[in-house]
């Protein structure tokens, strides 16, 4: 595309690999127009938590969370106080009667816990010399406390008074955690889901039971989600998607991607380069009630609760591991990967003559390999007979490293965070440019005229 | 540039005045008028001055020599060429503009300092065909004679026309100028003062001691001669204190008294300064200076035991203060032409004399150039000025200047605390008193720049050789001796018998009061108007006018009244007589209306459009109103007053004409640096942005694409130049330079020259990017940047010749990318793009403010609507296509962001990024 700037033919071939999808410049349905560049940290900026209508937090291995304007792009409060990474950021809102107060609730690697009020900036709670770094928050509003967990499971209330405590017996910890009816809580632990049940006592004290555990990944366990109030869903590091019953805890459905597998078979040469399991690790899950969105390696992965099957897939969505993903409707999903993009994806029909459109898109995106896949590369393709495509309908291009994670303050704008250091704001021009003309009539009759 | 020159010149004066109302026609504060000349050939002059600029003469009237040029402004002997100056100088000081009138008027006892006010006149010679306007000043020298040395500060051009009609702002400028030196000189004279007193007291002290041996030792032969004649020595010393203290008095009343000269304004800061030194020196000397209380003592008998103690604090005194001791005063003064009077710098405390000298030259060069060029240039002002709103977006910076001219209105002209602000220096010095020797010890080494001390050293020589012929041990001896090192003492030698007898009397029956003021005495007056003061009329409580021509100036207020529009609210008018040979007003006088009496009565001014010089009409054009009198509709005070001539401004347009490319960015030493004006070195200047002209123009004859070049960065799409050689894209990148929206006062918005890639944080900040092709890895990271960013920014790549943007068909920009344009000159091109620049400014203002293309009118109207009305405005109102109507939504989203900066505090918040999805297509040559 770019080779007429090159004015020589050096490197060119670094430039040819560089896109695998490309969607061109031009994006209709691309209404992000307009960015705001937020500086401020130091150092990789990997959490985003959204506060309420208008803010966010940002923290990452700076130690440092930041709460920014996402309407002005203004930095409003500068939270200092962890000294090393943050591992994880919650908000907490308790409900003290009538006034619910949202706080922040930071975890990091310098085994401190951390309560702060956003609107301040200032340092509520904190609790150090823990014994093991908190790798993920939970919080239970209904009870008012929230559970850490790490190298072990904490509860605490609201004033950070350690309720109960449970060690583990594993080496990995816990690294993911959700909420369960009836009091459960399912926490991930290397290949095992543990669910616990706290119980209230009558003089208010909680305790802390394992129920049960359930072994039937194959590999690490990366990703635990709800996914509606009798369903949860887990997600391996080697490509097992299952879905689990929320009450009765048992396997409703088990899909295993290979994404390779087909490919395997058919190509020779790739199998020098393919199998790497992070290719098919899942890294991220999203759901929205009806479809779970599974970040596989370089791909997104549609999976439909209703029907459980794949509603639709797109092997290499990404020129790298995908890190975050979010539907945004039942046909509208967003993507952010290591390669430094955002990308919007359309489910949409395949045309009547699927087979000849896919090829040829297939072969658009494995451009840079010395060969195409003469076959559908899916065995899935033909299996799944109402499957349909996703269509990438705009990317975000700005971060200069991996994008970390993205939240949406649906039109108010979108806030992506990244390795380089950065957050951008990315905005509907349109709109900006119609609240801007709002602000300038407004200070043009406080001025009384110019 | 609204306006230029070029057009300007060839206007004629077909429609003037009379023209039908067009409905079409621009509202009158945005019309340009025609040129005030434009009625005459403005060739057809032909000058047979014997200079070639105008220049800034400095003359004296000197009491020994009669006018005698003293410096010129600027100072190269070129500037006056032939011009015989000494003539000059004979012409403009013979003006008895003041009828200066000094020595003791009826009524007062001791001599009195004249607070003459400033005159200003214009005067020509149309034999040397040389006009000037002329400033006369006057300033104190306690050697003078009636302590007055009259000066003048001339403007001197070959066109008469451009004094007459700068008239206002020549006054402003050298009223300026002149108080500055006046307040030097006042400090200087008020020194002067203070180093004379203490002479006096000193002589004083010792003629008492001698008195007081001479009795003791002869008794009996009370009223010997010698006798007398030290006592008649003694008491015209005594005299001669008093004198002095109340001409110190008087000299620190000097801004107490009312100004009678509406334009002398001065600035509150100096006054303070000026009036505390002084009242401190009065202070000082009232308790100091008791002479009689003195003498008293003397005669009860004590003189003995006083003598000594005397002679202790005097030896004391000499140790303590090596750099000034005393000296005695000599009862003879001396002739008037032995003595050397003071150069202007030596009346002139030094940091004020440099702060009017840069005042006087920053006046010359603000003046340079014709009437028509003053004229255009001060309309271009006045009309960019009422477009403070989308000035930013392709104006040269107004900022400055404004806040200069306010500052100048509000905070009176200060020229020295101006020059001063920003050194270490910021408490004048004040006036070593006699008793604080140690404090000027202290100074002394330390502060070898100290004005105050440097002054001091400057006159002290002469005073110090005739201390070491006066040593104590002989003074006795030296009273009487030559006059030779004798700064004159105003006492003079007929008078000097009776008077001292008188003072004698005097002094002792005064001796309980000895600060009171002997003005009541009757007989004192006419004594001590001795022979060499010129006595003239008389000046009540130091008003400057003689009474004599304020009866002339009331009769002809009186007359006046009725034809010319007089400013009753207080203000006071002068009416000055001007010698009607020399002077170019028919009438015999100047009417002076002072800008900066008039700032209170804007409220009515409809009556004010006074013209500066009553026989000038030709000056009242409408946009006059701008830089004569308030204009109605001005929505401050201080606009009226504003001074058209950008003085600094232009002083940095002309010395910062050596481009400030020391680009921080380079990584190489450029081949050609004097390409590029941009880079963070300095403010863009308009010298600079002219010469950008001719890159522009070459550009545009050169590319074919240049239109889409130039519509990538009207359109607010990042352009980056992509070369090996960087001298190539530095020219490139200045000539494009013209054509960034709002580059930011110094070209912030503009990166000459990069050699690294760049992110989306440069891509936000620069809007064009001269950027290094490399043949390395770096490179390929930046090529890997651009590709990456490809979406945001257009390449226009120096060395293959090609440009790679999104495809742009407007017409909107045919009329200044035209590549078979007839436009040969750089500087005409970059009037007509400014004037293609200035109309889309114009546009996109009307668009940004225009309430019913933005919001919804009614509340049942959705956004469609509103949105196909503004297309609608753009398409056919405007007659602009898409890739038209882009650059005036950027150019619109710019003003927006601009207007609303202030109040968001565009500091915390980032700026954004506007973009937007389109193919780009890659043009070749």
């Amino acid at each position: 595309m770019l080779r007429w700037i090159l004015g020589g033919r050096e490197a060119q071939g670094s430039l040819e690999k560089g896109s695998v999808l490309c969607i061109g410049e031009e994006q209709p349905k691309n209404w992000f127009t307009e960015l705001q560049v937020l500086k401020g940290h130091f150092d990789i900026v990997r959490f985003l938590v959204q506060i309420d209508d208008f803010r966010c937090a940002s923290a990452g291995d700076d130690g440092l969370v930041l709460v920014w304007n996402v309407e002005t792009g203004e930095r409003l409060q500068e939270l200092r106080g962890h000294s090393q990474q943050i591992t994880a950021i919650n908000t907490f809102t308790c409900n003290d009667g009538d006034m619910s107060h949202i706080s922040l609730i930071t975890a990091s690697s310098d085994r401190s816990l951390s309560l702060w009020d956003p609107d301040t900036g200032n340092r509520v709670q904190t609790i150090s010399d823990l014994q093991s770094s908190v790798k993920c928050l939970l919080v239970l509003e209904r009870q008012c406390v929230f559970v850490s967990g790490g190298g072990e499971l904490c509860v605490w209330n609201k004033d950070f008074q350690l309720q109960c405590h449970r060690p583990n017996h594993s080496d990995t910890g816990i690294t993911a955690l959700i909420e369960l009816p009836k009091n459960c809580i399912a926490a991930a632990m290397d290949k095992e889901i543990v669910i616990y049940r706290l119980t209230v006592s009558t003089d208010s004290s909680i305790s802390v039971a394992e129920v049960r555990c359930l072994s039937d990944h194959q590999d690490r366990i990366r990703a635990l989600i709800n996914v509606n109030d009798g369903l949860f869903a887990s997600g391996s590091h080697a490509g097992e998607l299952i879905l689990w019953d929320a009450i009765e805890w048992n396997i409703t459905a088990y899909e295993h991607i290979l994404w390779e597998e087909s490919q395997a078979c058919t190509q020779a040469e790739i199998r020098l380069t393919a199998p790497k399991p992070s290719e098919m690790s899942i890294q991220h899950l999203t759901t929205n009630g009806r479809h779970i969105l599974a970040a596989v390696g370089s791909g997104l992965y549609v999976y439909s609760i209703l029907t459980k099957a794949v509603v639709a897939y797109r092997k290499v969505a990404h020129d790298s591991n995908v890190l975050h993903t979010m539907l945004l409707s039942d046909s509208e999903l967003m993507s952010c990967s290591e390669d430094g993009s955002v990308r919007m994806w359309e489910i949409q029909d395949l045309p009547l003559s699927a087979e000849p459109a896919s090829s040829g898109f297939f072969g658009m995106w494995t451009f840079g390999r010395s060969n195409k896949p003469s076959a559908p590369p899916l065995k899935k393709v033909a299996d799944v007979p109402n499957i349909r495509m996703l269509e990438l309908t705009g990317d975000l291009i700005g971060h200069s490293g991996a994008v970390q994670m993205f939240v949406s303050f649906r039109e108010n704008g979108l806030v992506t965070c990244s390795t380089d250091h950065l957050l951008i704001l990315w905005k509907n021009g349109e709109r900006q440019s119609q609240l801007r003309s709002l602000a300038l009539f407004q200070k043009l009759e406080e001025n009384e005229g110019l | 540039m609204i306006s230029s020159p070029d057009v300007v010149a060839f206007t004629k004066e077909d429609e003037f005045g009379q023209a039908d109302p067009d409905p079409w026609a621009v509202p009158e504060e945005f019309s340009v008028p025609l040129s005030p000349i434009s009625d005459s050939n403005p060739w057809a002059k032909t000058s047979y001055a014997k200079f070639t600029k105008d220049f800034i003469l400095i003359s004296e009237f000197s009491e020994q020599v009669g006018p005698q040029p003293l410096l010129t402004i600027p100072e190269d002997p070129k500037v006056c060429g032939t011009f015989d100056l000494n003539y000059f100088s004979l012409r403009i000081m013979s003006v008895d503009y003041q009828a200066s009138f000094v020595g003791h008027p009826p009524g007062s006892g001791y001599p009195r300092l004249s607070f003459v006010e400033d005159s200003r006149v214009v005067l020509g010679d149309s034999k040397e065909g040389a006009f000037a306007y002329v400033h006369h000043l006057t300033l104190y020298d306690l050697e003078a004679r009636g302590f007055v040395r009259p000066f003048c500060m001339a403007y001197v051009s070959a066109d008469e026309r451009k004094i007459m009609l700068q008239f206002q702002e020549l006054s402003l400028r050298f009223s300026q100028a002149s108080e500055c030196l006046k307040a030097g000189n006042r400090r200087a004279f008020a020194k002067e003062l203070q180093r004379k007193l203490r002479d006096l007291e000193y002589t004083h002290s010792v003629l008492q001691r001698e008195e007081g041996l001479q009795r003791e030792a002869g008794t009996q032969r009370m009223y010997s001669a010698h006798a007398v004649e030290k006592a008649n020595e003694l008491a015209n010393v005594e005299k001669s204190i008093y004198e002095h203290r109340d001409l110190l008095r008087q000299i620190s009343s000097y801004n107490k008294r009312p100004r009678r000269d509406p334009q002398a304004v001065s600035c509150e800061k100096c006054i303070n300064e000026c009036l505390s030194e002084c009242e401190q020196l009065i202070e000082k000397y009232a308790k100091l200076a008791r002479p009689f209380s003195y003498t008293g003592k003397d005669e009860t008998g004590q003189e003995g035991q006083k003598d000594g103690e005397e002679v202790a604090e005097e030896g004391e005194d000499v140790k303590r203060r090596p750099s000034y001791t005393p000296q005695l005063i000599k009862a003879k003064s001396a002739k008037c032409f032995d003595k050397r009077l003071k150069t202007l710098q030596e009346l002139c405390d030094v940091t004020f004399y440099d702060a009017t000298v840069t005042l006087l030259k920053e006046t010359e060069k603000g003046f340079r150039g014709d009437l028509c060029y003053l004229h255009t240039r001060r309309l271009d002002k006045a009309l960019r000025r009422k477009q403070r709103v989308t000035n930013f977006l392709f104006e040269e910076d107004l900022g400055d200047d404004d806040e200069e001219d306010e500052r100048g209105i509000l905070r009176p002209f200060c020229a020295v605390n101006h020059a001063v602000d920003n050194y270490t220096l910021l408490n004048p010095p004040h006036i070593v008193l006699g008793t604080e020797p140690l404090v000027l010890d202290a100074l002394e080494p330390s502060d070898p720049c100290h004005p105050e001390t440097s002054n001091n050293q400057d006159t002290e020589p002469g005073l110090v050789e005739s201390h070491l012929d006066s040593s104590p041990s002989d003074q006795t001896l030296e009273t009487q001796g030559s006059s030779e090192g004798n700064k004159g003492s105003f006492s003079s030698d007929k008078s000097g018998l009776d008077l001292a007898e008188k003072q004698l009397d005097l002094a002792k029956s005064e001796a309980p009061y000895p600060d009171s003021e002997l003005t009541h005495e009757p007989d004192m007056e006419r004594e001590s108007s001795s022979e060499d003061m010129e006595t003239t009329a008389g000046d009540e409580d130091g008003d400057g006018t003689p009474v004599s021509l304020l009866e002339v100036v009331s009769e002809l207020e009186a007359s006046r009244e009725d034809q010319c529009e007089v400013i009753t609210d207080g203000a006071s008018d002068i009416l000055i007589p001007l010698d009607s040979a020399c002077c170019m007003a028919q009438e015999g006088f100047l009417y002076e209306a002072s800008p900066a009496e008039i700032t209170p009565c804007v409220g009515k001014s409809s009556n004010l459009q006074t013209p500066v010089v009553n026989q000038e009409p030709q000056a009242l054009l409408p946009i006059q109103d701008d830089y004569t009198v308030g204009s109605p509709g001005s929505e401050s005070p201080a606009t009226g007053l504003e001074l058209p001539v950008g003085l600094f401004g232009d002083a940095v347009s002309r010395t910062s004409v050596e481009e400030g490319s020391d680009c921080t960015m380079s990584a190489s030493t450029g081949s050609d640096r004097g390409a590029s004006p941009l880079g963070y070195g300095g403010v863009v200047t308009l010298r600079q942005r002219k010469k950008a002209g001719q890159g522009a123009l070459k550009f545009v004859r050169q590319y074919p694409f240049a239109m889409q070049a130039l519509w990538c960065l009207l359109s607010g799409r990042t352009l980056v130049v992509l070369g090996v050689d960087e001298g190539r894209v530095r020219r490139l990148v200045s000539a494009l330079a013209l054509f960034v929206p709002a580059p930011g006062r110094c070209g912030e918005r503009v990166q000459a020259w990069l050699s690294c890639p760049f992110t989306l944080t440069d891509l936000q900040r620069w809007k064009l990017i001269g950027l290094q092709r490399v043949a390395s890895p770096v490179g390929s990271s930046m090529l890997y940047s651009l590709s990456r960013y490809s979406r945001y920014i257009s390449i226009l790549d120096a060395d293959h010749k090609t440009l790679r943007c999104p495809p742009y068909r407007g017409k909107l920009l045919a009329n200044i990318a035209d590549h078979r344009t007839y436009i040969r000159r750089g500087s005409t091109y970059f009037l007509h793009l400014q004037s293609t620049l200035c109309e889309m400014a114009a546009k996109a203002f009307l668009f940004t403010f225009t309430h019913h293309l933005h919001l919804p009118v009614s509340s049942t109207e959705g956004p469609e609507v509103v949105e196909g009305r503004r297309r609608c405005f753009l398409q056919e109102q405007l007659g602009l296509g898409e890739e038209d109507s882009q650059i005036l939504l950027y150019l619109s989203q710019l003003i927006t962001q601009h207007y609303l900066q202030p109040s968001t505090g565009g500091s915390a918040a980032a700026t954004s990024f506007s973009f937007n999805y389109t193919t780009s297509v890659l043009y070749k040559i």
